[in-house]
């Protein structure tokens, strides 16, 4: 994960903690997904950017996911994610970020 | 998980999902944006 981007998500992580603050992926694959899974809740396993060893336990879900699916507007979730959705392996990208979110998440 | 009150992080692909249209996704379902970003992993 671009590390300007980890440094971001260190700042608001600390200052909002796993009970305000969730991230939504829209990533393309599942292992780029379960790379930025893993990178918001135990820290970056790459120990390049600044939440190596930060494990800011966020929850952490794929726009794709069924549970986030149903609380978006059915018009705006057609307008901007629908066609992605078609293209995309949705069962394979959820198991990868289910899986970091049950070990890793603290909620 | 409800969205409704939370505040957000999009963390969008530029060859998957990305951060704009998660963002006026999740703006529906009554979440704030904290942070939007597109990575491109290529």
């Amino acid at each position: 994960m671009d590390l300007e981007n980890q440094a971001r998500i260190k700042e608001l992580g600390e200052k909002y903690g796993p009970k305000e603050l969730v991230v939504i992926l829209g990533s393309s694959d599942p292992d780029s997904a379960e790379l930025a899974a893993e990178t918001v809740t135990a820290g970056d396993p790459t120990y390049a950017g600044p939440l190596a060893g930060v494990p800011l336990g966020l929850p952490v879900y794929h726009i794709l996911e069924a549970e986030i699916k149903e609380q978006i507007d059915p018009k705006v979730y057609e307008e901007q994610v629908a066609m992605m959705e078609m293209v995309l392996d949705v069962e394979a990208l959820t198991a990868a970020v289910k899986k970091m979110r049950e070990e890793h998440s603290q909620l | 998980m409800e969205l409704k009150g939370k505040k957000v992080i999009a963390l969008g692909d530029r060859d998957g999902v990305p951060g704009p249209a998660i963002e006026e996704c999740l703006k529906s379902a009554g979440a704030e944006l904290a942070f939007v970003t597109t990575e491109c992993f290529v």
